[in-house]
C-alpha cells in the first residue's frame, strides 16, 4: 500500500463529508447563524457591561474564543457521523476496505474540518463586519492555527465516540462534554484568575488549549497580551500535539474494537 | 486444487448471548469455487461471511484466505476479498457513482478525483460496463436515497465487482431484484467465474441459485448439519421415487402389498426407489397403469428435509 493510495483515501472520505454538507441547505445556515449568535449577542452584551471595567474588548477576545471553538467543537461533533454510518450499516463498507483505520478516521477528520471551515469563515466575516482588527497576516495566522485547532477536535470527538454505541447516546453525551469546556475554557470569559478548582477543571479541558492557542497567536505582541492569553501559543502546541497523537491512537483503537468485537 | 478458504473451528459468541451463533464450524473452498452457505435465518451465515471479511472478530477459531490469516493479517484479506452485504452499506446523500467512486479510491484503483469527468478514462470505461450490465447506466448520476431497493441491491453489486476480487462474498445478493436482474447477475458472475477463477461464496434464500454451485454447506443454529456436492446432499437426505396410478386403484394396491413394494399415497403412489431401477419395478407392476413418472427430488427438497431434522 502506498503512501499516495492512503492520501487519496483520506482526500475521498473528505470530499464525501463536504459534499454532504453542500447538499444539505438546512445545515449549512444553521451551521452560519450560530458565529453570529455568539459574538454578536454574547460579546455585544459583556462588552456594554463588564467590558469597560475590564479595560480590553470583550467582542475581541469573544470572537478570538468563538472562533477556535467552533473549529474545535464542529470537527469534534462532527465525528458523531462515524456512528450514523455504523447505524446506516456504511461502516461496514469503510471497514471492509484495505485502507489503514487510522486513514479512515483522518479521512473523516479532515472531512469534519472542511465542514467547520464554512463556519469559521462566517466567524471572520462577522468579526470584519463588527469591527475586529484583522490584518492579512493575522488572517493568514488564524486560518493556519483554525486548521489545528479542527484536528485536535477531530481527534478528541473520536476519543469520545469510541466509547458510545449509538447516536442517541452520543447526542446526550457530547453536549456534556462541551458546554463546561465553554466557560473552562474561557471562550466568553477570561480565565486568567480563577479559584484552584476551577483552575484544576479548566486544564482538563483540552477546549482550553486550543482556544488560548487561537488567542495568543492573535494577540502576540498587542498590549492586552498578558491579560487575556495564558501561556504562549509554543506551550500550548507543545500539550495540542502530544493530546492529538492520544486521543487518536487510543480513540481509533476503541472505536474499531467497538466495531468488530459485538 | 489450491484450497482458498480455510475455516478450522470458528465460534463466535455474541455479547450477552447464551448460545454461540456460530458454533465450531470447519470447511474449506477451493479456488474458483461457486460454495453456498445454507440455512435458516440466525443460522449463522451472515455472522459466518462477517468473521471471514474481518468485520467482525471471532470469539475462537482460525481462518484463511487466499492465504491470508484473519487474526495476523487482516489487511491481506480485506485485499483479496470483496463482498455484497445482506443489508445495504451505501451512503444515501451521494450519488451512485460518487459511491462507487469512493470505493475504487479506497481499494487504490485509481487515484482521487473530485468529480467523475476527471477520472481515468479507464475507471468510466468500467462502471458504464458493470451499469449496464445490470441496467443502470441511466441512473449512476442521481441520488442514491431515490433508488428502489433493487436499484440499491444493483448498485452495491457493481461497486463490489469494481476492484474485480479474488474472493466474493455475496450475502443474500439478489434478495430484491426481479427475475431479469437475478439472471442477468448470475450471467456475469458466471463470466467472472469462468475467466477470472473468482471463488465465491454465497448465501441464499433462494435454493434454485445453490443448485449451481460446486459444494454447500448447511448450517443449522451454528452447526454445519450437511456438506458436499448439491447432489451429494441430495442423495443422502433424499430418494428418487416413482409416481404411478391406475384406473383399479384397489388392485394396485393391492399388488404393491402383496409384492412387498413400500409406498405412499398422496393420493398417487409414490413408490421410492431406493437403488431400484425404475424399469425392473415398472415390468414387475402387472396392473395397468394410467401415470408413470420419475420424480427427482430438488435441493430444496433436501434443505427442508435436513432443517427439520436438526
Amino acid at each position: 500500500m502506498t503512501r499516495s493510495w492512503e492520501l487519496d483515501a483520506i482526500l475521498a472520505l473528505a470530499q464525501r463529508d463536504l459534499t454532504k454538507l453542500l447538499r444539505d441547505r438546512a445545515r449549512i445556515i444553521t451551521t452560519l447563524i450560530f458565529p453570529f449568535i455568539f459574538i454578536g449577542a454574547l460579546g455585544g452584551s459583556l462588552q456594554a457591561t463588564v467590558g469597560r471595567s475590564a479595560g480590553y474588548d470583550f467582542l475581541v477576545l469573544t470572537f478570538t474564543g468563538v472562533y477556535a471553538q467552533t473549529l474545535f467543537q464542529t470537527t469534534a461533533v462532527g465525528m458523531i457521523s462515524l456512528v450514523i454510518d455504523r447505524e446506516n450499516d456504511f461502516s461496514q463498507e469503510l471497514f471492509i476496505s484495505p485502507i489503514s483505520r487510522y486513514t479512515i478516521i483522518a479521512g473523516r477528520i479532515l472531512g469534519e474540518t472542511l465542514v467547520a471551515i464554512p463556519q469559521a469563515i462566517a466567524v471572520i466575516a462577522f468579526g470584519l463586519v463588527i469591527g475586529v482588527p484583522l490584518s492579512p497576516l493575522v488572517l493568514a495566522v488564524l486560518i493556519g492555527a483554525g486548521l489545528i485547532v479542527a484536528f485536535f477536535g477531530g481527534a478528541f470527538g473520536v476519543l469520545i465516540l469510541a466509547f458510545l454505541s449509538n447516536q442517541r447516546a452520543a447526542n446526550q453525551v457530547f453536549p456534556f462534554v462541551f458546554l463546561p469546556q465553554f466557560f473552562l475554557a474561557g471562550v466568553f470569559n477570561p480565565i486568567t484568575v480563577l479559584p484552584w478548582y476551577l483552575d484544576v477543571a479548566s486544564r482538563l479541558a483540552p477546549m482550553r488549549y486550543a482556544v488560548d492557542f487561537v488567542r495568543g497567536l492573535y494577540y502576540l505582541g498587542s498590549p492586552d497580551y498578558d491579560r487575556v492569553v495564558i501561556q504562549s501559543p509554543l506551550a500550548n502546541l507543545m500539550i495540542i500535539a502530544p493530546l492529538f497523537f492520544a486521543c487518536l491512537a487510543i480513540g481509533t483503537f476503541f472505536f474499531v474494537r467497538a466495531e468488530r468485537n459485538r | 486444487m489450491t484450497e482458498t478458504i480455510v475455516v478450522r473451528d470458528l465460534v463466535k459468541r455474541y455479547k450477552g448471548a447464551e448460545l454461540n451463533a456460530v458454533d465450531g464450524i470447519s470447511f474449506s473452498v477451493h479456488e474458483g469455487e461457486l460454495f453456498a452457505l445454507l440455512g435458516p435465518n440466525g443460522a449463522g451465515k451472515t455472522t459466518t461471511i462477517s468473521i471471514l471479511t474481518t468485520t467482525l472478530a471471532p470469539t475462537s477459531g482460525k481462518a484463511t484466505i487466499g492465504g491470508h490469516d484473519l487474526a495476523t493479517d487482516a489487511s491481506g484479506v480485506r485485499r483479496t476479498v470483496g463482498i455484497i452485504f445482506q443489508k445495504p452499506s451505501l451512503d444515501l446523500n451521494l450519488t451512485a457513482e460518487e459511491n462507487v467512486r469512493v470505493h475504487a479510491i479506497l481499494y487504490g484503483l485509481f487515484p482521487y478525483r473530485p468529480f467523475f469527468s476527471l477520472m481515468p478514462i479507464a475507471y468510466r470505461d468500467r462502471v458504464r460496463e458493470l451499469a449496464a450490465i445490470l441496467g443502470i447506466e441511466a441512473e449512476m448520476f442521481k441520488p442514491v436515497k431515490t433508488f428502489s431497493g433493487g436499484m440499491k441491491r444493483k448498485l452495491e453489486i457493481v461497486r463490489s465487482l469494481m476492484h474485480r476480487p479474488r474472493v466474493l462474498f455475496l450475502d443474500e445478493p439478489t434478495a430484491g431484484l426481479d427475475a431479469a436482474s437475478r439472471h442477468a447477475l448470475w450471467d456475469y458472475l458466471r463470466e467472472v467465474r469462468s475467466n477470472t477463477l473468482t471463488t465465491i461464496c454465497l448465501t441464499t434464500h433462494y435454493l434454485d441459485e445453490a443448485e449451481d454451485a460446486d459444494r454447500i454447506c448447511i448450517l443449522d443454529r451454528g452447526k454445519i448439519v450437511a456438506e458436499g456436492t448439491p447432489a451429494h446432499v441430495k442423495r443422502d437426505l433424499t430418494t428418487e421415487y416413482l409416481v404411478v396410478d391406475a384406473a383399479d386403484r384397489d388392485q394396485l394396491r393391492h399388488e404393491l402389498a402383496a409384492r412387498g413394494i413400500a409406498h405412499r399415497e398422496t393420493p398417487l403412489f409414490e413408490i421410492p426407489l431406493d437403488g431400484v431401477g425404475a424399469h425392473a419395478l415398472l415390468r414387475s407392476i402387472e396392473t395397468p397403469l394410467s401415470t408413470v413418472r420419475t420424480v427427482a427430488p430438488s435441493l430444496e427438497d433436501a434443505y427442508l428435509k435436513v432443517v427439520a431434522r436438526s
